[in-house]
């Protein structure tokens, strides 16, 4: 039977603040932090195989903070993430806040993307000015002798 | 006990393919043992919204990361390059960027022309004919002409420019140097019934649409059609031998887990350069206590993996993105050797469109250039479907501390040995690597590209994997002969990519599967006195 790990609910508040230092909110651009509620559900409903590397991070992000990352004082709580960031173990954590973070509606949409998968229909892509390799054509070459 | 097969192939990837192809036409029962299974497209990442999610987990090009009951573990920690492969009916041309250019005739003489490594002992006149029926078969785009590689027809035209290729096109053109529209596998129009390229985006992690050439949608309709049987999720352990030192058969494990013997006349071993010695070492025994066909001690030496050299940069106009398959053009600017750039041989180059959104945001924030915080969006619209790579294929010389050997505590899930890499990068590669990052930075430059960055070598870069069981004339020198059968059993043949002498500066499929219809040529010419 597979071990089913899950976050605590520390953790999961843990995750939420640094998704939030990460990505915060932006009026400018329309789009929500990556604290949202629905980017924190993708996140934990998609964790899968990186379930225990992401917990091990948020272990090691709690003991450097000593409590609740969001109750700490913004310049300590910014020390720590530093510190956290440096110290190694955090590119599994950030990886799966901005590939959820990317495929959210939202996002998609205030980047100009389409929300879809790319099959079954595609992109189309401009065939270009193939005049360009008229220079290239008229310098020519040859292909190194083999003897 | 099963019946004897005429020929057995291990491995159904693009060289088994394709020798089980062309020796179908001889009539024998030919059998090929696959470890893994038949891919569904329908389950291809480009099907998803999470479709770069998946790169990261089941669908990485690491087997080590995917970790499917189908892969083997590979020990590559002694290594900067690590190994990346696909093991499915289709092998790793299931994954692949479907770039397809072809060893240069000069890349066959490489100790006449330059003094280094050695000659291979056919030359690339006796591979001509095998391109092109490779290219036909596989169905290849591209444009002839091209001054500075070696003459194909491709028969559908080339992939479009789109806006990265012509950013590109005019700054090579500002520099005065040579590019050209690759040759690829990717089906530009409707071709022996697969389906045009719609760009579905990376092609590297399959194609859903078809578009793509895979063995598995190429050759192997073809062969099962004209009665090769191919058994899959058949895991080989080892390859037997008899009291006269031929081989005698496989042992395998089938589906269920079970261990098989299947007796053979004649072995074909198909799992390219880390695969292939792992098997023959792997098959040791009183008479080979070294390996099999290991009498030279060549046996997984010689590792060449091709360095890749990788720059990229963003410009301000719209790039292609994901919006395209990976790479359009290719340059031989500084493919010969010129020794005043300070290192012998030369690389190719492939430029690649762009990336999709969530991993430019993943390796732009690793490489420090897209912040946390409020800056975040105005960095990342900055970046993102801008992006434009140079990617240089920096030719590996062979060297024999760079091998394979079988690690002494890691194991499969069905506990056979798996294979360790110990691999350094060599001083002209390196010296090779910086001139091609110094010339990269000056086409990205020309382009108008900033915040430009650097992975040299790409770290997961390990897709090209020769040299590890070398053909040569001299039994003391090489591990097979010039048409692929091992000197030391005369009924065992290797057609993958470790037969390779020299690994050349270009992606090597197209050569591999030239290799495995020569050999398949050659055996089918000598099929009364194959043995001798």
């Amino acid at each position: 039977m597979t071990e089913q790990i899950t976050l605590t609910p520390r953790q999961r508040q843990d995750l939420r603040t640094i998704a939030a230092m990460i990505i915060p909110p932006s009026e400018e651009y329309r789009v929500p932090g990556a604290d949202d509620e629905i980017i924190q559900a993708d996140i934990l409903a998609t964790l899968g195989r990186d379930t225990r590397p992401v917990v091990a991070a948020l272990d090691h992000l709690a003991r450097l903070a000593g409590m609740p990352l969001a109750d700490l004082e913004a310049a300590a709580r910014d020390g720590v993430v530093q510190q956290f960031r440096s110290s190694g173990g955090a590119a599994t954590l950030v990886r799966v806040v901005l590939q959820c973070y990317y495929r959210d509606d939202r996002v998609l949409r205030s980047l100009g993307l389409e929300l879809r998968a790319p099959f079954p229909r595609g992109y189309v892509l401009p065939d270009g000015d193939w005049s360009l390799l008229d220079p290239v054509k008229a310098r020519g070459g040859a292909l190194r002798r083999a003897p | 006990m099963k019946d004897p097969v005429d020929v057995l192939i291990i491995g159904a990837g693009a060289s088994g393919a394709a020798v089980a192809w062309s020796l179908a036409e001889t009539k024998m029962h030919i059998l090929c043992l696959e470890q893994g299974g038949w891919m569904n497209p329908a389950e291809y990442p480009s099907t998803g919204r999470d479709w770069e999610a998946k790169f990261y987990g089941e669908w990485s090009s690491s087997p080590n990361v995917r970790g499917r009951p189908e892969d083997y573990p590979i020990n590559d920690d002694n290594s900067p390059i690590k190994v990346v492969n696909y093991n499915a009916v289709g092998g790793s041309t299931v994954m692949y960027t479907a770039h397809w250019p072809r060893l240069h005739p000069s890349d066959f003489k490489v100790k006449t022309l330059d003094g280094v490594a050695d000659d291979w002992p056919i030359d690339y006149d006796a591979l001509t004919p095998f391109f092109d029926e490779n290219d036909r078969m596989m169905g290849t785009s591209g444009l002839s002409g091209d001054p500075l590689s070696p003459l194909t027809h491709p028969p559908m035209p080339q992939q479009p420019m789109g806006l990265s290729g012509a950013i590109i096109g005019r700054a090579m053109n500002k520099l005065g140097w040579h590019w050209w529209p690759s040759d690829t596998t990717v089906a530009t129009m409707d071709y022996e019934g697969r389906a045009r390229c719609i760009n579905l985006g990376h092609c590297t992690p399959a194609c859903a649409q078809g578009a793509k050439s895979s063995t598995d949608i190429t050759y192997w309709p073809h062969a099962v059609r004209a009665g090769v049987e191919l058994r899959t999720h058949c895991r080989v352990r080892e390859i037997t031998t008899d009291e006269s030192g031929m081989a005698s058969g496989v042992v395998y494990y089938d589906k269920d887990g079970v261990e098989q013997f299947q007796p053979a006349h004649v072995v074909i071993i198909a799992c390219n350069g880390v695969g292939t010695p792992r098997l023959l070492l792997n098959s040791a025994s009183g008479r080979f206590p070294n390996g099999l066909a290991n009498s030279s001690g060549l046996v997984g030496k010689n590792l060449m993996f091709h360095p890749y050299a990788q720059i990229y940069g963003y410009v301000k106009e719209p790039t292609d993105s994901n919006r395209a398959p990976p790479t359009c053009l290719w340059s031989k600017e500084w493919y010969d050797t010129d020794l005043s750039r300070g290192f012998v041989r030369g690389y190719g180059v492939q430029f690649v469109r762009g990336a999709g959104p969530v991993f430019e945001a993943v390796v732009s924030e690793q490489k420090g250039i897209l912040p946390w915080g409020a800056d975040h969006h105005r960095v990342f619209r900055k970046l993102n479907g801008h992006r434009l790579g140079f990617s240089a294929i920096c030719e590996d010389l062979p060297e024999e501390h760079n091998r394979v050997t079988l690690d002494p505590v890691l194991k499969d899930s069905h506990g056979i040995p798996a294979p360790k890499i110990d691999y350094t990068i060599s001083e002209n590669s390196r010296k090779m690597m910086e001139h091609a990052l110094a010339r990269g930075r000056e086409v990205l430059e020309t382009a108008g590209a900033t915040d430009i960055c650097v992975n040299s070598p790409i770290p997961w870069g390990g897709w090209h994997l020769l040299g590890t069981a070398r053909m040569g004339t001299d039994p003391e020198r090489s591990v097979v002969n010039e048409w692929g059968r091992s000197h030391d059993v005369k009924n065992l043949f290797i057609v993958d990519g470790s037969i390779f002498v020299t690994s050349g500066g270009v992606n090597p499929t197209s050569t591999i599967q030239a290799l495995a219809l020569y050999i398949a040529d050659q055996m089918k010419q000598r099929l009364a006195n194959l043995f001798d």
